[in-house]
C-alpha cells in the first residue's frame, strides 16, 4: 500500500468551456457573498462565530462537479461555500447569518448550524471533527441500502488531529465504506500552523496505517481538484472503500472574524493573492484559451453580484424568528406507524 | 491432602450456574491448567481450568445439575500419593462462611439481582386488556425480543456495538440476533464508542434506524459529545429539517464489584438535555414495550438499562405488538400514606420497602417513573396530593440528581398538600468503592427508603 503521487506534479487538468465559466461563476458566487457576510458583519447584522471561506473556494466546487445525485455532503464549521456549491439558496444561508426566520435553520442554527435535506447536505457541525464520523455514519447507511452513493467528509488540518477522525477512517477501512474525507489544509488550525500543530504534515499520509489511499492536491486548482475528485469518487463508488483527498489551500481572511490573524505575516498572505488566487487563476485560463473575453466575465461578475446583494437585501428584510418558534423542533413528534 | 474444587463465580454478578459436562472422570489425572468442566451462565458457557495437580477423586454435582451456588465443592481432588478412594470433602455445602458484604451492616438486602424480585402488584397499564396471559421472561430477553421483533418490522433498525453480533453481546442481550439477521444489521465494532456513536448518528440522519449498543454507559463518557451535541441538537439546530431517530441503549448504574469507573447511575446527566428522551425501566414488560417504542421513535432515546436485572424474571404479556407509552410512569403499587417514587432497580427496592412499611401499618404508593424525560410530573404530583408525603428513590449521587428534579416539581406543584418535606435515598455522595462492605455502604437499598418514609412520616 503506498499513498499516491501529488496530482499537482501532474500536467495541468483539462476542463471543456461550458465546465470553466461554471466554475469560475460558483467560486465567485462564494467569493462575492463570503466578502458580504464580512460587510454585514461589521455592521453588527451578523453575529457570534462567522468563519470565511474565502481563499479556499476551489476545493468546494472542484469536489462538487464530480458528485451525482443522492451525493452527501459534510462539513465543519466553514461551511457557507458548501452550502453554495450544494446549490443552497444564498438568501437563506444569508438570512440564517442574520438570525431571521427566512434562514435555512429559521434563524436558529446560526453560520454554523445550517443542513438541507433536498440538497444532501447535512451540515454545518461547529464542533471541531465531529463531522467525520457522521459523514462516515452517511457512507455506511449507502452501503447499508446496496446505493452506489458516496458521502464526502470536509474537515481542516485541524480537525485532522481529532481522535474520533482515526475512529472513522478505521471503520471505514475496515467495512469499505463509501466515504471521500477532503482535508482542507489552509496551513491553520486557527492560529496554530500545521508545523506546529502536526507531526507529518502531509496529511495525506494520514490514512496510511488503515490502508486508505491519499493524494495531495493543489486545492487552488479547481481543474485539478476535480481531476483527483472525480478518481476518488470512483474509487469509492466501486466499492473499494474510502479515499483521501488533501487540498493544499489558504484562507485569507482570520480564522473567525474576531481574529486579527498576527499568527502570518501580511505578506505571506499577499503572496497566495497575487500568485495562486483560485479565481484569478482560472479567469486566465478562461482568457488564454479564449473560451470567454474580458466583458463576457465582466457581464457574469455583474450576474454574481446582484445575486448577492438579493440575498443580502433579504436577509435583512426577512423578520426575526417569532418568540414562539422558541419552543418548536425540540422533537420531533411521533410518527404514524 | 486433598483439594476442593469450588463451583467459581465467572463474572462480577453471577450467584449460580449450571454444572453442563465434566471433562474429567473420577480417577482421571488432572494438571494445573487442564480444562476440568463447562460451565453455564445466564450470559455464556464459560470453562473451568484445574489449579491444582492430582488425580480427580469424586465428583459431588454430576454433569447437568442446575443452580448449582458459587463456593459449592464440586469436586474433589486428590494430591499425588493419596488414596483418592477414601478422600472426602472438607468442607460441607451450605455451611458456607459468609461472603465479606453480609458483614456490612447494611448489607441485609442482596446487592445482586434476586431470583424473586419484588412483583408490582397492579399492572397500570390500561393498554393490556383483560385476560391477556403472560409469560415469565427475563429483562435480557424482552430486550432482545423488543429488538428482534423491531427488526422484522423495519428494516432500516440495525443493532451496532462492541460484541453485538458473533459474542452474542456482552450481557447476551443481542443473542441469536446475528443469525436471524446477518451481519449486515447486526454489526460488530472496534472498541471504538465516540467514533461509532458519530457513525450512527450520520446514519441515522440519513433515514436509517440505528440501535447503538454500549456494553456499559460508562463508556459512553467518550461518545458524549456525539450523542449531546450531535444526536440531540440537530433538529432544533436544523429549524426542524435533520432529525435523528436512533437508540443508545446499555446497561447503567452499579453493577457488582466493578467499582467507581464502572458504576454510574447516567439518568440525570441525560436527564438535562434537551432534544433527548430517557428511559430507565425496571420490569421485563417495560423493558420490552419501551424498547420497541424506542426504537419507532423520531428522536434521539438514550435507553438505560440495568445489568443486575437483565437476568430477573417477570411476566411479559403476550401481546403480539406490546409498545407501551414514553413519557408515562406506572403506579405499581398502590398505597395511602407515602409516595415512593423510584425508576429501573431502585423500583424493587421501593417495592420491598413498601413490603416492610406495610408490616408497620404504613401504606405506600410505589411510582415507576420508567422514563426520566419527558418526565411524567403528574402521576407523582397527583400521588403526593393522597399521601401528603413523598420518598425519592435513585441509585446516582443526590447532588443534582433526579429526585432533586423531583422534589422541587413536588414542591412547587403541591406544596398546600405537603405533610413533610420531600426525602431523597440515593448513593453516597463519593466514588463507588470496591471494598464489598464499603460498597454496599455506598449504594442505597430498601432499608434506606423504609427509613426515609418512617422519617417524612414522622414515625
Amino acid at each position: 500500500m503506498a499513498t499516491k503521487t501529488k496530482s499537482s506534479k501532474k500536467a495541468p487538468a483539462k476542463a471543456t468551456q461550458a465546465d470553466m465559466l461554471r466554475f469560475y461563476r460558483e467560486m465567485l458566487l462564494i467569493r462575492r457573498f463570503e466578502e458580504k457576510a464580512g460587510q454585514l458583519y461589521g455592521m453588527g447584522k451578523i453575529a457570534g462565530f462567522c468563519h470565511l471561506y474565502i481563499g479556499q473556494e476551489a476545493v468546494v466546487t472542484g469536489m462538487q462537479a464530480c458528485l451525482k445525485e443522492g451525493d452527501q455532503i459534510i462539513t465543519g464549521y466553514r461551511d457557507h461555500g458548501h452550502m453554495l456549491a450544494c446549490g443552497m439558496d444564498p438568501g437563506g444561508v444569508m438570512a440564517e447569518l442574520t438570525g431571521r426566520i427566512g434562514g435555512l435553520s429559521k434563524g436558529k442554527g446560526g453560520s454554523m448550524h445550517m443542513f438541507s435535506k433536498e440538497k444532501n447536505f447535512f451540515g454545518g457541525h461547529g464542533i471541531v471533527g465531529a463531522q467525520v464520523p457522521i459523514g462516515t455514519g452517511l457512507g455506511f447507511a449507502n452501503k447499508y441500502r446496496g446505493t452506489d452513493n458516496v458521502s464526502v467528509a470536509y474537515f481542516g488540518d485541524g480537525a485532522s488531529n481529532q481522535g474520533q477522525v482515526y475512529e472513522s477512517f478505521n471503520m471505514a477501512s475496515l467495512w469499505d465504506l463509501p466515504v471521500i474525507y477532503v482535508i482542507e489544509n489552509n496551513m491553520y488550525a486557527m492560529g496554530t500552523s500545521v508545523e506546529r500543530h502536526a507531526s507529518e504534515t502531509e496529511l495525506y499520509k494520514r490514512g496510511i496505517s488503515f490502508e486508505i489511499e491519499g493524494e495531495e492536491v493543489d486545492g487552488m486548482d479547481v481543474l485539478a481538484v476535480r481531476e483527483a475528485g472525480e478518481r476518488a469518487v470512483k474509487y469509492a463508488r466501486s466499492g473499494k472503500g474510502p479515499y483521501i483527498l488533501e487540498m493544499k489551500t489558504y484562507r485569507y481572511r482570520g480564522h473567525s472574524m474576531s481574529d486579527p490573524a498576527k499568527y502570518r505575516k501580511r505578506e505571506e498572505v499577499d503572496d497566495v493573492r497575487s500568485h495562486h488566487d483560485p479565481i484569478d487563476g482560472l479567469k486566465g485560463q478562461i482568457l488564454e484559451q479564449g473560451h470567454a473575453t474580458e466583458d463576457e466575465l465582466k457581464k457574469i461578475d455583474n450576474e454574481i453580484k446582484a445575486i448577492v446583494k438579493h440575498a443580502a437585501d433579504f436577509s435583512l428584510e426577512s423578520p426575526e424568528p417569532e418568540p414562539s418558534e422558541l419552543w418548536t423542533d425540540v422533537l420531533k413528534d411521533a410518527e404514524v406507524a | 491432602m486433598s483439594v476442593d474444587i469450588l463451583m467459581p463465580a465467572l463474572s462480577p454478578t453471577m450467584e449460580e450456574g449450571t454444572l453442563a459436562k465434566w471433562l474429567k472422570q473420577e480417577g482421571d489425572k488432572v494438571s494445573s491448567g487442564d480444562i476440568i468442566a463447562e460451565i453455564e451462565t445466564d450470559k455464556a458457557t464459560m470453562e473451568v481450568e484445574a489449579v491444582d495437580e492430582g488425580i480427580l477423586a469424586r465428583i459431588l454435582v454430576p454433569a447437568g445439575t442446575e443452580g448449582v451456588k458459587v463456593n459449592e465443592v464440586i469436586a474433589v481432588l486428590a494430591e499425588d500419593g493419596e488414596d483418592a478412594g477414601s478422600v472426602t470433602a472438607k468442607k460441607a455445602n451450605g455451611d458456607q462462611a459468609p461472603a465479606p458484604a453480609a458483614l456490612a451492616e447494611e448489607a441485609s438486602v442482596a446487592t445482586h439481582a434476586a431470583p424473586d424480585a419484588p412483583r408490582a402488584e397492579v399492572l397500570s397499564d390500561p393498554s393490556i386488556p383483560e385476560g391477556t396471559t403472560y409469560t415469565e421472561t427475563t429483562v435480557r430477553d424482552a430486550l432482545r425480543d423488543a429488538m428482534a421483533e423491531e427488526m422484522r418490522r423495519d428494516d432500516r433498525v440495525f443493532l451496532m456495538g462492541e460484541e453485538v453480533a458473533q459474542y452474542q453481546g456482552a450481557y447476551k442481550v443481542s443473542r441469536e440476533l446475528l443469525q436471524e439477521f446477518g451481519d449486515r444489521r447486526v454489526v460488530d465494532t472496534p472498541i471504538t464508542e465516540h467514533g461509532f456513536a458519530g457513525l450512527g448518528v450520520g446514519a441515522a440522519f440519513a433515514g436509517l434506524r440505528p440501535i447503538v449498543e454500549f456494553m456499559t454507559f460508562n463508556f459512553a463518557m467518550q461518545a458524549i459529545d456525539q450523542i449531546v451535541n450531535s444526536a440531540a441538537k440537530t433538529l432544533y439546530m436544523s429549524g426542524g429539517q435533520m432529525g435523528c431517530p436512533i437508540v443508545f441503549r446499555g446497561p447503567n448504574g452499579a453493577a457488582s464489584r466493578v467499582a467507581a469507573q464502572h458504576s454510574q447511575d447516567y439518568s440525570s446527566w441525560y436527564g438535562h438535555i434537551p432534544g433527548l428522551k430517557v428511559i430507565a425501566p425496571y420490569d421485563a414488560a417495560d423493558a420490552k414495550g419501551l424498547l420497541k417504542a424506542a426504537i419507532r421513535d423520531p428522536n434521539p432515546v438514550i435507553f438505560l438499562e440495568h445489568e443486575l436485572l437483565y437476568g430477573t424474571t417477570f411476566p411479559v404479556p403476550d401481546i403480539e405488538d406490546h409498545v407501551l407509552p414514553i413519557g408515562k410512569a406506572a403506579v405499581k403499587r398502590q398505597g395511602t400514606d407515602v409516595t415512593l417514587v423510584a425508576h429501573s432497580r431502585m423500583v424493587g427496592f421501593a417495592l420491598q420497602a413498601a413490603e416492610t412499611l406495610a408490616g408497620q401499618g404504613i401504606s405506600a404508593e410505589v411510582i415507576d417513573l420508567r422514563t426520566i424525560r419527558p418526565l411524567d410530573t403528574d402521576t407523582v404530583v397527583e400521588s403526593v396530593k393522597k399521601t401528603n408525603r413523598i420518598v425519592c428513590c435513585e441509585e446516582g449521587w443526590r447532588f443534582m440528581g433526579v429526585g432533586a428534579e423531583i422534589a422541587a416539581t413536588v414542591t412547587a406543584e403541591a406544596f398546600d398538600y405537603l405533610d413533610a418535606p420531600p426525602a431523597r435515598v440515593h448513593q453516597k455522595d463519593v466514588p463507588l468503592p470496591y471494598a464489598a462492605n464499603l460498597e454496599a455502604l455506598s449504594l442505597p437499598n430498601a432499608d434506606h427508603i423504609v427509613e426515609a418514609a418512617l422519617r417524612v412520616c414522622y414515625v
